[in-house]
């Protein structure tokens, strides 16, 4: 059938795996960051950086001390999410109670000083990270080739979305977060800890960034700047879905990769402006979003 | 005898529209620019005053309409790109060049802000963001921009085809005119009846929309204005290099307005400036230093932000208290 | 060293609204087992009192005593997990929470919180509900549900402002049945009313509240007696 309408089915579909998987990483982080801004009202820009750690510390654990992928599967992301908690406590707590546009000033500086720090070390050329092994090589599914670790990429991530927001809306945890994020004084009031619930969300959701660091070592090149320009495309994608809804961030990712995908497959010049463009036609249509609630 | 004497002056205040305090800060100001030649490299000041006039054009929507856009460098670049195909491709005078940049950055503001205006705060931040990385995307691919390499060997012309501008002397001179005339007209604009409207809008929008204004032309006229500002900065900023490269549309550019606003003073009409100024010092002298310069304008934006809202004119204004108070 | 039987005791309470002094010096005691009303104008301070006893005001001074305890310097979750139980005006039901997870937020803080059962027996309706949307419920039910999820964390000092706001008569009465047993079950409680009625028939004591002040005190067997000076305090 795809031969004729004149194009190749392996590259097809190729294509689109590689769209799923970008759709992945815009899963992830956008989710992270609307859980960070539902809870903290914060946007943060320090999510590209915190993303650049975790792959960065996946190649510093394999680089320096020879620790593997599956460690650092679970070292970074919480190495990430440790040095979250930090900067909460330190910088960005100060912060709840002034105009929103501080946050991103913060983060923005935060993560000039993270980026600037790693490229003062490392450079702006990319550090590779070898595949582990067991992912190594591809199945043949017939329409198309997957190589497995980027089938195990998609994998993982969808049940990392849908784990977190199994937790946010189905256990206390989480309607303690949902609670604090519609009336934290109230909240507070019941006798629960806000603000250490604060500082725990945040270092979730920029353990989600870390975590998706590693998942990114292998097949993207590691470099301190890997996290500037992803997260720009997450920001357009966050505007687009809308920043309300746990499950809003994580279908909209996955779709915007998969478009941008098959953007690349018919249109490759349009491919990188892909997501901007849809930004803007949401803007038209509905500015609130697609998932978005009018406040 | 005191009063006859002091009339004038005070006539002359409320003919240019503006207060003694200003005044004075705008001579001082022209003082800075007629000595400066003598002291510092006529091409680090024209630097100078092109990312001040971009901080200006910045602080003029954050500052006075209380947007803060984190996009600037694509109506900065795109001025820059246009002036210098215009001026090396097409061979325009300077005066024209420039006005086609200027044109480019508010045809990209018409678009960009009318879509970016449909949300707040945030939003608004994030989407002029992304507008700006699409321009960067487009310049990077663009056959005219000249990719990685940008447009190089920009004449800087004859400017009305008389006055020759390749010399440095003259080239100053031109920079440093064009420069307080855009000043002083963002001057009028922030006070005329336009200017008080968005104050009020930036004070209270709700209000302001009860009142019977319509808040989203004002904030659009407000954001092509700070983008033409911006444009014209980024042609000048063309001539002076002779070059239009990517750096000038890539979103670091415009988080350094950003800091430059912020450090000087948001808000204040003369702080942003005084940011640039300490922002391009800071750059030259660390240039050796390579990814320094990014750890250190970070360090700046969080110590702006936690300890230092107001920037450097609420230091100074700090200090002239202690030193008032001391008195 | 408290009277065992003193739960709250006010002194002297200041409180601000920013710049605004809207507390100029609250004294009251609610002793075990009592409901204690403070009645008075729109605008009087017994909100704010009420904030202000819970901690969530932005800044206050003065003393205030939960069981011997000084609590003017701490944070609303610790008064809160010292047993002080708020149950706001507009109720405070999560719309992004259903019943269920509304009536189970509240931690349990104390021994001898009522069980679920208790209190489904105490308000049947949140039985059927349990999967609704918080805010679906009508005004009534939301106010059950208020209730019912304080009562589920074992505080025994509640703090109700105005609970029978904008509800039915019928309704109205269904929360006087509920508010008698909760003082059958020596709950002490502060409620905050504009419906003199109600308050009457509940309160064992009435404080009047006149611009951050309290200027009066009446007790129950006081209350129709004093009814004229009370509708002047009322400028009803």
């Amino acid at each position: 059938m795809f031969e004729a309408l004149g194009f190749s089915a392996p590259a097809f579909f190729g294509q689109l795996l590689l769209g799923i998987i970008n759709g992945a990483f815009y899963a992830l982080l956008s989710l992270g960051l609307s859980i960070i801004f539902g809870l903290l009202n914060i946007v943060n820009f320090t999510h590209g950086a915190l993303y650049m750690i975790g792959a960065m510390v996946a190649w510093m654990l394999a680089t320096y001390f020879g620790i593997g992928y599956w460690p650092a599967l679970l070292i970074a992301p919480i190495f990430v999410c440790l040095f979250g908690i930090f900067l909460e406590r330190v910088f960005i707590r100060h912060l709840y109670q002034l105009d929103h546009l501080y946050g991103l000033l913060l983060t923005f500086g935060l993560a000039m000083i993270i980026e600037g720090a790693f490229r003062n070390v490392y450079g702006v050329s990319g550090l590779s990270y070898s595949m582990p092994e067991m992912f190594q090589g591809s199945v043949n599914l017939g329409f198309m080739f997957l190589p497995l670790y980027r089938g195990w990429v998609v994998a993982v991530s969808i049940v990392v979305c849908l784990a977190t927001w199994f937790v946010i809306e189905r256990t206390s945890l989480g309607s303690n977060l949902r609670a604090a994020t519609e009336n934290p004084k109230l909240t507070e009031a019941f006798g629960i800890n806000v603000p250490r619930l604060l500082t725990l969300t945040y270092g979730f959701g920029v353990g989600l960034a870390g975590f998706a660091g590693v998942l990114a070592a292998p097949i993207y090149s590691v470099s301190p700047t890997m996290g500037a320009n992803l997260l720009i495309v997450v920001f357009a994608v966050v505007v687009i879905g809308g920043m309300g809804s746990i499950l809003g961030s994580i279908v909209t990712g996955f779709a915007l990769g998969i478009i941008e995908g098959l953007t690349k497959f018919f249109y490759p010049e349009a491919a990188n402006i892909a997501v901007f463009l849809i930004m803007a036609i949401m803007l038209l249509i509905k500015p609130a979003g697609l998932f978005g609630r009018t406040s | 005898m005191a009063s006859t004497v002091a009339q004038p002056r005070a006539e002359a205040a409320n003919r240019l529209g503006m207060s003694r305090q200003h005044m004075i800060y705008f001579g001082i100001l022209i003082a800075v620019l007629v000595v400066s030649p003598f002291f510092f490299y006529p091409l680090f000041v024209m630097k100078t005053l092109c990312f001040a006039l971009l901080a200006c054009s910045l602080n003029l929507l954050l500052g006075y309409g209380g947007l803060l856009s984190f996009g600037h460098a694509a109506y900065f670049g795109a001025a820059s790109y246009i002036t210098a195909w215009s001026a090396r491709d097409l061979g325009l005078t300077p005066e024209l060049a420039i006005l086609c940049g200027i044109g480019a950055s508010v045809l990209l503001a018409v678009v960009f802000g009318s879509l970016a205006i449909r949300r707040q705060g945030i939003y608004f931040a994030m989407i002029t963001l992304a507008f700006a990385q699409l321009v960067y995307f487009a310049s990077l691919r663009a056959p005219f921009t000249g990719g990685e390499d940008g447009i190089q060997g920009v004449p800087r012309g004859e400017l009305f085809s008389l006055i020759p501008l390749a010399s440095e002397r003259t080239m100053y001179w031109f920079v440093a005119i064009v420069f307080m005339l855009a000043l002083f007209l963002m001057y009028r604009i922030v006070h005329s009846p336009f200017g008080q409207v968005m104050k009020s809008i930036r004070e209270n929008e709700p209000r302001a929309i009860s009142l019977g204004y319509h808040v989203n032309r004002y904030k659009l006229r407000l954001f092509i204005l700070s983008a033409a500002f911006a444009g014209l900065a980024g042609g000048i900023k063309s001539l002076v290099f002779s070059v239009a490269t990517l750096n000038d549309v890539y979103w670091e550019m415009s988080g350094e307005a950003v800091l430059m606003t912020l450090l000087g003073g948001a808000g204040t009409f003369f702080g942003p400036i005084l940011g640039a100024a300490v922002i391009v010092t800071l750059q030259n002298q660390l240039a050796p230093y390579g990814a320094w310069i990014t750890i250190i304008q970070g360090t700046l934006f969080v110590l702006c932000v936690m300890l230092l809202r107001g920037g450097l004119v609420e230091l100074f204004g700090r200090i002239a208290g202690l030193v008032r108070r001391s008195n | 060293m408290r009277e065992s039987s003193t739960e709250l005791q006010v002194h002297d309470l200041q409180g601000w609204y920013g710049e605004s002094h809207v507390l100029h010096g609250i004294s009251l005691t609610l002793n075990q087992g009592e409901v204690v009303a403070l009645l008075g104008r729109n605008g009087a301070g017994k909100t704010t009192t009420l904030k202000a006893i819970m901690g969530v005001l932005e800044k206050r001074s003065g003393s205030v005593l939960v069981e011997g305890r000084e609590t003017i310097g701490l944070p609303t979750r610790q008064i809160a997990r010292l047993g002080v139980a708020f149950c706001p005006e507009e109720r405070g039901i999560y719309s992004s929470l259903n019943v269920a997870e509304n009536l189970r937020l509240p931690p349990v803080i104390k021994p001898g919180a009522l069980s679920e059962e208790a209190i489904f027996d105490l308000f049947p309706n949140l039985r059927t509900r349990l999967r609704s949307q918080g805010t679906k419920l009508s005004g009534g039910e939301q106010q059950m549900l208020a209730i019912a999820r304080i009562l589920r964390t074992g505080s025994r000092t509640l703090l109700l402002d105005e609970p029978t706001e904008g509800l039915a008569p019928i309704i109205i009465d269904q929360i006087a049945v509920t508010v008698r047993k909760l003082k059958q079950m020596q709950f002490n409680v502060v409620l905050v009313e504009q419906n003199l009625r109600f308050a009457s028939e509940i309160a064992d004591r009435h404080y009047v509240v006149e611009q951050g002040r309290v200027v009066d005190q009446i007790s129950g067997s006081e209350f129709v007696s004093s009814r004229s000076k009370l509708n002047k305090y009322l400028g009803v």
